[in-house]
């Protein structure tokens, strides 16, 4: 054998195994398991949602692409890990669905070259890319982001096709007649609304919008389908991607107070169905919480955080001036994550929390 | 602060107990594949630093002829090994040659041509182990040249002296074995049960405990067979299955998991009261007091996709890797030559290194099974943090090294990370964590010498700057001295002019009056 292609070689460092896996590989099982949901939020909601989707994801891409150029560094390979693929995929799931192309674009462009690039790029930044987008797409633009529609299945009448669904993410203006007549409020914002117009939401129930579990009702494709969001979160943890830790804490975090408000005042507050099965709570806690970038890296840790985010989520909603507050309670815990990970370490072997020696066992048997 | 802590205590003293990783074992076929010894090589290059401490000063000169079994170098200082042919014939060369380590630096070899005959030294008559002293038992372990066979050849007549002044009451031995691919200590323990158990119970004569475990990977269910039937008759040894996780092997872990207890930090296992040596070890010293024979040869693993015949093969100290590789057949170039297991093992630079005391294992790896590395950026998604077996952030401390502040990496405990190459392992970014530890620490090392370098420098220049003001001024105390020496002698001889001039006066005035 000729010991001199081997001298050759790069000298490589032990070990001399890998268990296998890779970014891409992580971010291709998320979106796998984010496909059930957004293939079932299309069918709900016409084309009008598939291009809003295939926009943001188009402009994620590009922003990503864009501030590796101006670094003058190669931007497939980074384009390849699937990470701003997957930003604009969760983006497009928390936006109203009949959005106009440019909120798809804007939001896109937000999230990897300002929240993600700015910061570092992958695994630099503080903030969740896809919420900080989202809250600043909720600032800046809030009528086109808070008009939902009741879903209008592909196949059914007056749902729009390819072309005609086209024109409606293309051409905002023209559709907004169009929009009206399927416009809808999200339950949420029916029973925000509704308490500020001082009805209680037992009398309010009447005329609620129907909480489906099969998803059938107005929202963000992510919303909708809370279970099939739910049921690819399960696979996650199953595959080893996530933890349980952040989504049974975050969920928890809503439903105890959720609980406790109904069973007082149940005309002030919502049941925990309503909150579990609204919104982004589902969508967040297993695929918005837990991104790793942005959360604790200890168990501790992401207990804490998704807790966190879970009470935060509750108080926004039932105290707060919007809706909906998942997004603004995942970027508070993320601006708290370092303050956690300073203070929920591992304890070193051989030391105890502090750090110090542990003590040796006098007289050992 | 004080609060939040004081809660997590409550959540249970124990660190994460899913420490470590499982990879693929793949240490069958060759496991299970009957011993073979290696024909003679024509030369064997036995190094003279096979161990940790100083190397061996060699005792040979060049042409002499030497007989299996004979010291060709003596141990040199306090913690040195003696080194022995492993074959008789004849000294040609006491040379260079390269040493297994990623470098391919060279370190010194006695090379013995041999003459084919394999002729053994007379190994002294033998006597029943238990009617010597302790002392006398290190003492013959370490003329016996025998070293740490887990890896880490620390001269074990040190380590039995010093069960002897720790007060010792366990003796544990590490059958974990936990790397992937080897499985040479597993060979051993199948083969070899009844003389490993007697060199279980010299060490324990020697040591002064009181009982030994042993502890074997639940993956070799053969060698706890046959290690529990060959102990069955000593009631003071124990024979244990700890689960197959990496690093279960490492001294501290393979310690915690047979007692429950845990080393202190900055402590050692002998501080608890337990002594931590290999099975091939136990191996050895049962050679050495039963036999009367050095460590000369020991078996080694030989495994990897690009071997043709993989499996544990009796080898000489000294015989060059290539020779192994040649008795083994290649099937296919290997992408990767690695002397140890995958997990610590040692990257070889090319064939032509000896096989020493160490060598646990001769990987020949194809391109498939060897680890590229291409890191990309650190995601955090903390999976170094759950295989940390012990407890560390292996995240945070490479950022902190990324950016030079090798005190913050210190601050996480990187003093504490033992190097075994789980985080590097289970990273998807293929980050190269563990690698950047080791320079680490080296580069601590090398800043505490600088620092000590840079002290004693200090030091003498400030002994010279006060010795050179010392000598000043004793030179101008002297030139002091010296002038109001000679201001006295000349007051002196002035006032003895004067009263000689005054006695003189008188005696002028009688004259002139």
């Amino acid at each position: 054998m000729s010991g001199e292609s081997l001298s050759l070689a790069m000298p490589t460092a032990s070990p001399h195994a890998h268990a296998g896996g890779s970014v891409t590989r992580v971010m291709a099982r998320v979106m796998l398991a984010l496909l059930p949901a957004t293939l079932y939020g299309f069918w709900l909601y016409g084309w009008p949602a598939f291009h809003l989707f295939m926009f943001t994801i188009m402009f994620a891409l590009f922003g990503e692409a864009f501030a590796l150029r101006l670094m003058r560094r190669p931007a497939m390979p980074v384009l390849l890990d699937g990470s701003a693929l997957l930003t604009g995929w969760l983006l497009a799931l928390s936006l109203p669905p009949w959005a106009p192309w440019w909120i798809g674009a804007v939001g896109g462009l937000f999230a990897t070259l300002v929240a993600k690039q700015l910061f570092g790029g992958l695994g630099q930044n503080l903030f969740n890319p896809a919420m900080v987008a989202r809250v600043a797409l909720l600032i800046s633009f809030p009528v086109p982001m808070t008009l939902w529609i009741a879903p209008l299945p592909l196949g059914s009448v007056g749902a729009p096709g390819f072309v005609a669904g086209l024109q409606i993410t293309l051409a905002a203006a023209n559709t907004v007649p169009q929009l009206d007549a399927v416009a809808s409020a999200s339950l949420l914002g029916f029973a925000k609304t509704e308490l500020s117009r001082g009805i209680d939401l037992l009398h309010a129930a009447a005329n609620a919008p129907v909480l489906s579990w099969v998803g059938a009702r107005a929202g963000s494709l992510g919303e909708t389908a809370a279970l099939l969001i739910a049921g690819g979160g399960v696979a996650l943890i199953l595959m080893g991607i996530i933890s349980w830790h952040i989504p049974v804490a975050m969920l928890a975090g809503i439903a105890l107070p959720a609980f406790i408000g109904h069973a007082v005042d149940p005309a002030r507050y919502l049941d925990v169905a309503t909150h579990l099965l609204s919104g982004a709570a589902m969508l967040c806690a297993f695929f918005i919480a837990t991104d790793y970038v942005t959360s604790p890296n200890t168990r501790l840790g992401q207990l804490v955080f998704g807790m966190g985010c879970g009470l935060l989520t509750w108080l926004i909603r039932t105290y707060g001036g919007y809706p909906e507050g998942v997004a603004f309670a995942v970027l508070l815990m993320n601006a708290l994550t370092p303050a956690i990970d300073r203070l929920v370490k591992p304890r070193i072997y051989g030391r105890d929390r502090k750090g110090k020696p542990l003590e040796p066992p006098e007289a050992a048997t | 602060m004080g609060l939040i802590e004081k809660v997590f205590s409550l959540l249970g003293p124990a660190i994460h107990t899913d420490w470590g990783v499982h990879p693929a074992d793949r240490k069958r076929p060759a496991a299970d594949s009957p011993v073979r010894g290696l024909p003679l090589p024509e030369r064997l290059h036995v190094p003279l630093q096979q161990h940790i401490g100083a190397a061996a000063r060699p005792i040979m000169l060049v042409g002499q002829t030497v007989l299996k079994g004979q010291l060709i170098a003596e141990a040199q200082g306090a913690t040195s090994a003696a080194v022995h042919a492993p074959t008789s014939g004849i000294v040609t060369a006491i040379g260079d040659i390269s040493a297994p380590h990623p470098s391919g630096l060279s370190f010194s070899a006695v090379t013995i041509e041999s003459d084919g005959a394999d002729r053994w030294a007379d190994t002294g008559a033998s006597v029943d182990p238990f009617s010597l002293p302790p002392q006398e038992i290190a003492r013959r372990v370490a003329a016996a040249g025998v070293v740490g066979l887990g890896g880490a050849t620390f001269p074990s007549a040190l380590k039995l002296g010093l069960g002897l002044r720790a007060k010792i009451h366990t003796l544990i031995l590490n059958g974990g074995e936990c790397e992937p691919y080897l499985s040479c200590d597993d060979r051993l323990m199948r083969d070899c049960a009844t003389e490993i158990v007697d060199g279980i119970r010299i060490m324990l004569h020697a040591t002064g405990a009181t009982r030994a475990l042993v502890g074997i990977e639940d993956n070799k269910p053969e060698a706890i067979a046959s290690m529990t039937a060959a102990a069955h008759d000593f009631p003071d040894i124990k024979v244990r299955s700890v689960p197959a996780r990496y690093p279960m092997g490492s001294e501290k872990h393979l310690f915690s998991e047979l007692t429950g207890q845990e080393v202190p930090a900055d402590g050692r296992t002998t501080d608890l009261g337990a002594l931590v040596h290999n099975v091939g070890t136990a191996w050895a010293v049962h050679e050495a007091l039963r036999q009367g024979r050095p460590l000369v040869e020991r078996l080694v693993t030989l495994n990897g996709g690009a071997l043709e015949r993989p499996g544990n093969i009796r080898v000489p100290i000294g015989t060059l890797v290539e020779d192994v590789l040649a008795f083994a057949g290649l099937r296919s170039e290997p992408a990767r030559l690695v002397m140890g297991g995958p997990m610590m093992g040692n990257r070889l630079p090319h064939a032509r290194v000896p096989v020493v005391k160490g060598t646990s294992g001769i990987l020949a790896l194809t391109a498939a099974e060897a680890a590229s590395l291409e890191p990309g950026p650190c995601i955090r998604c903390s999976t170094c943090v759950r295989a940390c077996p012990v407890g560390l952030l292996p995240l945070e401390m490479s950022a902190r090294i990324g950016v030079d502040d090798l005190n913050g990496a210190v601050a996480l405990g990187l003093k504490d990370c033992i190097a075994c190459g789980c985080c590097s392992y289970v990273c998807p970014s293929r980050i190269p964590l563990v690698h950047y530890f080791n320079h680490a620490k080296g580069e601590l090392a090398a800043q505490g010498r600088a620092q000590l370098r840079n002290e004693a420098a200090k030091r003498l220049a400030a002994a010279r700057i006060e010795r050179l003001a010392r000598e000043a001024q004793e030179k101008t105390a002297a030139a002091a001295r010296r002038k109001a020496e000679r201001a006295a002698q000349k007051a002196a001889e002035k006032a003895a002019a004067e009263a000689a001039q005054q006695a003189a006066q008188p005696a002028a005035e009688e004259t002139t009056t």
